[in-house]
């Protein structure tokens, strides 16, 4: 029992930081699917805007889903919402507050690949190289719409003979860019303040509230948690109940047959089974017929 | 015992995180499978999309079975299944809930598999690059060829050294295409899968929770069981084993005193303990034969009951003279009482 108590201190403890655990984690397996991922731009007029914004908003989408299938409370706060009342009144402030905190855990890594694609660039560029002025930029400035809408969607690929050595196209480049970079660095900035001010303003509303909702998602994470293990522990309990009865009818029948213990220390544990028929007798009958699930 | 029950309660407490951290190794080890695989595409028009799809199809399925064979409760589940039914009934929901909750973890690899090689591009470039569209994206201006021919050449594309079809349409162009393709079914399919798991997931606590928890104590009852009366049986095999060598050795010594004409030596009461274990046998020449006896002719897997105490004083020596002792040397022996 006190081996039980120290584990479930440490759950208690790190229940939270486990869960930062992933979420940071997450975060981390975001940054190098980026950096893994090959990014190759199409370079034709409709599929650029189609796949850039794709890669753009795809991707956090999965990993929303992913931060909420990892976090094991966002089972409980479902569980909690859909059991039947019974002689447990529900507070929907405790449900609220763990749908918000699972929730602002999820979105970590999705915010995060938005803002490493922006501060990277190449989406888009790749989306919107098609959308900029070419009055703008010399080398496309004297261009059929047609063909100018052709360049422009090949601007993204450096290798593309067009535009292997066209100048505009890096000037169309930079502009984009830097454009990407502007908002995502504005993104991070607005979400920080954001954060910081979550931080620093929650004190002042609902404080009392919001330490009750706090106290209560805690204490139902915690008793989900000793149910799943006294189930445990009951189950090997009543296993191994079941397989004592089971040897011990076993030596019932055995005493009828044969001689008893032939030896004291030993004779226990060999619970009057001596022989190679005999056990062969017991697997046999294990196999065959388990015994019912009742130890009464 | 004790140790056994600590560390069945460490595994069965983490059992959720021990479960996950076995999948999170195997689809590392499938991305890894995938960049160590070297893909090489034959560029011949029929063999390209039996290849490609080959490549796409067949390594997830390998892996899937191979997700079930690690899984060591496979033998668990079809030992169940298989069972008569006996004094205890059969839960078919047990069933189902084990063999789900195996094939979620064996689908892991396989999925991996697939997306990071649609996320890769080279299958897909490899599989359809007969099937570019040449009207939108190659050159209006090229002389046009017989289909035969057409897809030769297209067929060539993921090959860069050998195409020869730069006039018909540029070879970037044609894997910028197709790439773009792949990686957009490669995500697409990702967004799938990961909202697939999310609904079945989610959807469980609104339905059948309590279908589901019963589900779920019983199918660790089961394992637990099992792994008990494993236990057992291996403590029982232990206690068995030393009864039946200590009994082979004091048939031995027994032998040896009658053969020899010496009157069994009653150990010295201040010899302690090293006589005893000594066993009787206490020259080379004997450990000899007790070592070519156990080889040439092991002890039946029998063991007799201990001696009966008589009036003489003799009891617990390990000497039943009254006794229709086993002769050692045969395989099969009997005691009844019918």
């Amino acid at each position: 029992m006190d081996r039980f108590r120290m584990i479930f201190q440490y759950f208690q403890s790190n229940s939270e930081s486990v869960m930062n655990g992933i979420c940071g984690l997450l975060a981390l397996a975001s940054v190098k699917m980026y950096t893994c991922f090959d990014f190759s731009c199409p370079c034709l007029p409709w599929y650029n805007m189609a796949y850039s914004l794709g890669i753009m908003f795809i991707p956090p989408i999965a990993l929303f889903f992913c931060g909420l299938i990892l976090n094991r409370q966002s089972l409980v706060m479902l569980e909690e919402w859909r059991r039947p009342q019974g002689r447990r009144k529900k507070d929907l402030a405790v449900i609220r507050y763990m749908c918000s905190s699972i929730v602002q855990r999820a979105m970590v890594a999705p915010v995060i690949w938005i803002v490493v694609t922006l501060l990277d660039g190449k989406c888009l560029i790749c989306a919107f190289s098609g959308s900029v002025d070419p009055e703008k930029f010399v080398g496309f400035a004297n261009a059929s719409p047609v063909q100018v809408q052709q360049l422009l969607a090949k601007v993204p690929c450096k290798d593309d003979e067009l535009m292997r050595n066209n100048t505009s196209r890096k000037a169309v480049s930079r502009y984009l860019r830097c454009w990407s970079q502007a908002l995502g660095w504005s993104i991070l900035l607005i979400l920080i303040v954001a954060a910081f001010l979550t931080c620093w303003l929650r004190p002042c509303f609902n404080q009392a509230t919001l330490l009750q909702a706090r106290h209560w998602s805690n204490y139902i994470d915690i008793e989900q948690k000793i149910f799943e293990e006294t189930c445990c522990e009951h189950s090997r309990l009543f296993a191994h109940t079941c397989i004592l009865h089971f040897f011990e009818s076993m030596q019932q029948e055995i005493k009828l047959h044969s001689f008893s213990l032939p030896r004291e220390g030993e004779g226990d544990l060999l619970r009057g089974i001596t022989d190679q028929d005999q056990m062969n007798k017991l697997l046999k009958m294990w196999y065959c017929e388990k015994p019912p699930l009742d130890v009464s | 015992m004790d140790k056994f029950r600590m560390i069945f309660q460490f595994l069965q407490s983490n059992q959720e995180s021990f479960m996950n951290g076995i999948c999170g190794i195997m689809a590392l080890a499938s991305a890894q499978m995938y960049s160590a695989f070297d893909f090489n595409c034959p560029c011949l028009p029929h063999y390209n999309l039996a290849y490609g799809l080959g490549i796409l199809l067949v390594p997830p399925f390998i892996l899937f079975l191979l997700g079930f064979v690690l899984n060591n409760n496979v033998s668990m589940l079809a030992e169940e299944w298989r069972r008569p039914q006996g004094q205890r009934g059969k839960d078919r929901a047990v069933l189902r809930y084990m063999f789900c909750s195996m094939a979620q973890r064996a689908m892991i690899a396989p999925a991996v598999w697939v997306s990071v090689t649609l996320l890769d591009g080279k299958c897909i470039t490899c599989a359809f690059c007969t099937s570019v569209p040449v009207e939108t994206l190659g050159n209006a201006s090229h002389p046009s060829l017989s289909q035969g021919e057409m897809k030769r050449v297209l067929a060539r594309i993921p090959c860069k050294d050998i195409y020869d079809g730069q006039e018909l349409i540029a070879n970037e162009v044609a894997i910028r295409y197709l790439r773009c393709i792949s990686q957009a079914l490669g995500w697409s399919f990702v967004l799938l899968m990961t909202t697939l798991a999310f609904l079945v997931r989610s959807l469980r606590p609104c339905f059948t929770q309590a279908a589901f928890l019963k589900s779920r104590y019983w199918s660790h009852y089961i394992d637990i069981e099992r792994k008990m009366f494993d236990e057992t049986c291996a403590e029982h095999a232990r206690s068995f084993a030393k009864v039946c060598i200590q009994q082979f050795f004091e048939g031995m010594g027994t032998d040896l005193a009658a053969a020899h004409c010496h009157p069994p030596r009653k150990a010295p009461a201040d010899a302690g303990e090293a006589a005893e274990k000594l066993l009787g046998i206490t020259d080379q020449g004997t450990m000899n034969m007790a070592l070519k006896s156990w080889h040439r002719c092991k002890p039946p897997l029998h063991l007799h009951p201990p001696a009966l105490p008589s009036g003489n004083g003799w009891a617990g020596e390990g000497q039943p003279p009254a006794h229709p002792a086993v002769p050692r040397r045969e395989t099969a022996a009997y005691y009844s009482r019918v």
